[in-house]
């Protein structure tokens, strides 16, 4: 697999003038007045991105992720460093922003294409699946002045995913937008990777992570924490973000969970059947911990996820077993994924946390289908 | 698109785009050539929304450059009577080249900044935008010229055909100067936003020290030459590439005068040796120019984003 996304050493710092002199007369009159602070948006980041990988930069607000992103895009500069890149890349970052709103629907996505990149030539081939994704045949030909601000975002949409980038850069936009559009996005993604696409992901949402991408990296305050699979990854973003909250400090945790079991040994079961785990976990010190479960689905749908906080679990130094019992189990036939985690009682510190712990495969033979069955009576 | 069918088959043979601090010259001028649709699509937007939902539309665009010269040709030839037979075709090839001049500098002088919106969130090289303006202002330029070619025919006005050629180069050097100082410019604004004020100012200097609506060899030539300071005159870039256009368009150097009868010496009668000497040396400089300027806007622009 080549590298076709190469970050190494990059670093951005943003100049914060706390007294602006923005005019040559203003220069004139106070020379070297002007304060300004530096402030590190980046630092250091290093990692490459393989072809046809989906990597996800997980974040906080404010971690540098949508600075890392615009760097790779080329928006920014970075200061120290270099990115480089290996084929078409387009942007899903700010919808629409390239376009001219006195000009048509027409005119913008010739416009727009060129931004991105494209020869007119490459544009018009595409053009017609461009005006049907967008749904936008009647009004191609009037100024976008006139669209509405869902019309405008589909348009630009409709350009940048039909223009079929080598490597595609989304940010947040599947947070944007109504659910038909949302899940038009993440179609659109799943083609891409279906097709071999690059795909690098900014958001600070888990689930989309967890449902799209192979990778991840955090970044916390413009540092590079983890770049790692996405469970550990993920492991380590909850922990920096409920560390950050004030007297929340994240202890050098020595907790282990060391194995998830079943007594019998299987994790397979029938819907509407109990299941009991046994989760062994190693501890250095007493501490009070609730336990996390989540239940996914293998396309990434999170069925559940429930934080045992009424009833905390005390965890002696050395080994301890935590026994769970889920009762009646509703899901329906397919594999589920259980993560499983441990968070402290008196905080919020995740003292240890395991992805995919275990694979629960459920058997059902009635006739109801999707994830969970609602038991039901019908009465006339 | 059909679903799997298009893999991505173009990464082998694309090379490696870098993205960090500086871009060397080079590369800066190979993404520059690879955007050269862009630049252009920029250029036909720009001009189709400036007179688009305008009666007139293309109208307006010579209705100004009309008026001036319609203007100047009153003031000189009518009330101060300068003498110069057939001065609107003098006047007239001179303000074709200094209209595209000051309109490219002008228009690009402020470009980044009031695009801030696009330059903070699209990804292209940024001189592109200053470019679009020369652009623009080029394509003026040749409507002007097309309507000063059938004015010349039309009254029959004796042209020098054949060292039309000159005027191509002349034409290159005026398009690479005025993107060169568009360029630079359009990066300092960024830095400093009173300086298109001062830019308008300045060239309004610029046209009078550049011999537009008078005769450089009448009334300057002697009095320079005496005071030793003709090299300085000619510091501005603009002038032999003026000399050029009136030297070809109104065609002779010395004519009769109008007003007292004797021999007036209206353009420098060179031979057309120095002519394309001149000219040759004016395209050299202009290219530097440019190249320099790139330099200049690649290390300015890397603080554009805390700026605007």
């Amino acid at each position: 697999m080549s590298a076709v996304i190469e970050v190494s050493g990059v670093a951005k710092q943003f100049k914060i003038h706390h007294e602006r002199h923005q005019t040559l007369k203003e220069r004139l009159l106070h020379p070297r007045s002007g304060s300004t602070e530096i402030f590190d948006a980046l630092r250091d980041i290093n990692f490459t991105v393989g072809e046809g990988e989906t990597v996800g930069i997980v974040g906080h607000n404010g971690s540098g992720k949508s600075t890392l992103l615009k760097c790779i895009c080329g928006v920014l500069k970075p200061t120290a460093g270099q990115i480089r890149l290996r084929g078409s890349l387009a942007a899903l970052l700010e919808l629409g922003a390239g376009f001219q709103p006195e000009l048509s629907g027409r005119d913008n996505v010739y416009l727009y294409g060129s931004m991105l990149g494209l020869s007119r030539r490459m544009v018009e081939r595409v053009f017609e699946d461009i005006v049907d994704f967008s749904e936008l045949a009647h009004f191609i030909d009037t100024p976008v002045k006139f669209y509405s601000s869902g019309m405008y975002v589909r348009l630009a949409f409709a350009v940048a995913v039909n223009v079929a980038p080598e490597i595609l850069v989304v940010d947040e936009v599947l947070a944007v937008g109504d659910e038909r559009f949302q899940a038009k996005c993440l179609d659109r993604i799943r083609l891409f990777q279906r097709e071999g696409r690059t795909i690098l992901l900014v958001t600070h949402q888990a689930d989309t992570v967890r449902a799209v991408c192979d990778r991840a990296i955090v970044l916390d305050h413009g540092i590079q924490v983890a770049d790692d699979t996405v469970g550990e990854a993920l492991r380590i973003f909850r922990q920096r973000l409920l560390g950050q909250v004030p007297g929340h400090a994240v202890v050098s945790s020595t907790v282990q969970i060391t194995s998830v079991t079943t007594p019998s040994g299987s994790f397979d079961m029938r819907r509407g059947e109990d299941l009991a785990f046994e989760i062994d976990v190693t501890s250095d010190h007493a501490v009070s911990a609730n336990l996390v479960t989540e239940v996914f689905t293998r396309t990434g749908l999170l069925v559940s996820r429930s934080d045992a906080q009424a009833a905390p679990v005390e965890l002696r130094p050395g080994v301890n077993r935590i026994q769970v019992e889920w009762r009646s189990v509703p899901l329906l036939d397919g594999v589920y994924d259980v993560n499983v985690g441990l968070v402290e009682a008196s905080g919020g510190t995740v003292l240890a946390w395991r992805e995919k712990a275990a694979a629960v495969q459920v058997l059902y033979d009635g006739r109801a289908t999707g994830v969970v069955e609602i038991e039901s009576s019908v009465t006339a | 698109m059909d679903a799997a069918a298009s893999p991505p088959e173009r990464s082998a043979t694309t090379a490696a785009r870098v993205v960090s601090a500086r871009t060397p010259l080079v590369p800066r001028l190979r993404n520059l050539l690879e955007r050269r649709e862009l630049l252009w699509g920029l250029i036909v937007s720009d001009i189709r929304i400036k007179y688009k939902g305008s009666a007139l539309g293309l109208i307006w665009s010579m209705l100004s450059p009309a008026l001036t010269l319609a203007t100047y040709y009153l003031v000189f030839s009518v009330f101060l009577k300068n003498g110069i037979p057939g001065f609107v075709v003098y006047l007239f090839a001179g303000l074709v080249v200094w209209t595209m001049f000051q309109t490219a500098v002008s228009t690009s002088t402020g470009v980044i900044v009031d695009r801030a919106g696009l330059v903070k969130k699209v990804s292209f090289p940024r001189e592109i935008l200053a470019l679009s303006n020369v652009g623009a202002s080029i394509f003026y330029f040749v409507i002007q010229f097309a309507i000063l070619v059938g004015f010349v025919l039309l009254v029959g006005h004796h042209v020098t055909w054949s060292w039309a050629w000159l005027l191509l180069i002349a034409f290159v050097s005026l398009a690479l100067f005025a993107a060169a100082l568009g360029i630079v410019m359009s990066a300092i604004t960024v830095y400093l936003r009173d300086v298109r004020h001062l830019m308008d100012v300045l060239l309004q200097l610029w046209f009078w020290v550049s011999p537009v609506v008078y005769s450089y060899s009448n009334s300057l030539a002697t009095p320079l030459h005496n005071h030793g300071l003709t090299a300085l005159y000619f510091v501005n870039p603009i002038t032999p590439i003026i000399l050029t256009f009136q030297r070809v368009i109104y065609g002779s150097p010395i004519v009769t005068s109008t007003t007292s009868g004797l021999p007036l010496h209206v353009l420098p009668s060179w031979p057309l040796s120095t002519f394309a000497t001149m000219n040759v040396v004016i395209l050299a400089v202009a290219l530097v120019a440019f190249l320099a300027a790139l330099a200049v806007f690649g290390r300015l622009e890397g603080n554009f984003e805390s700026e605007l």
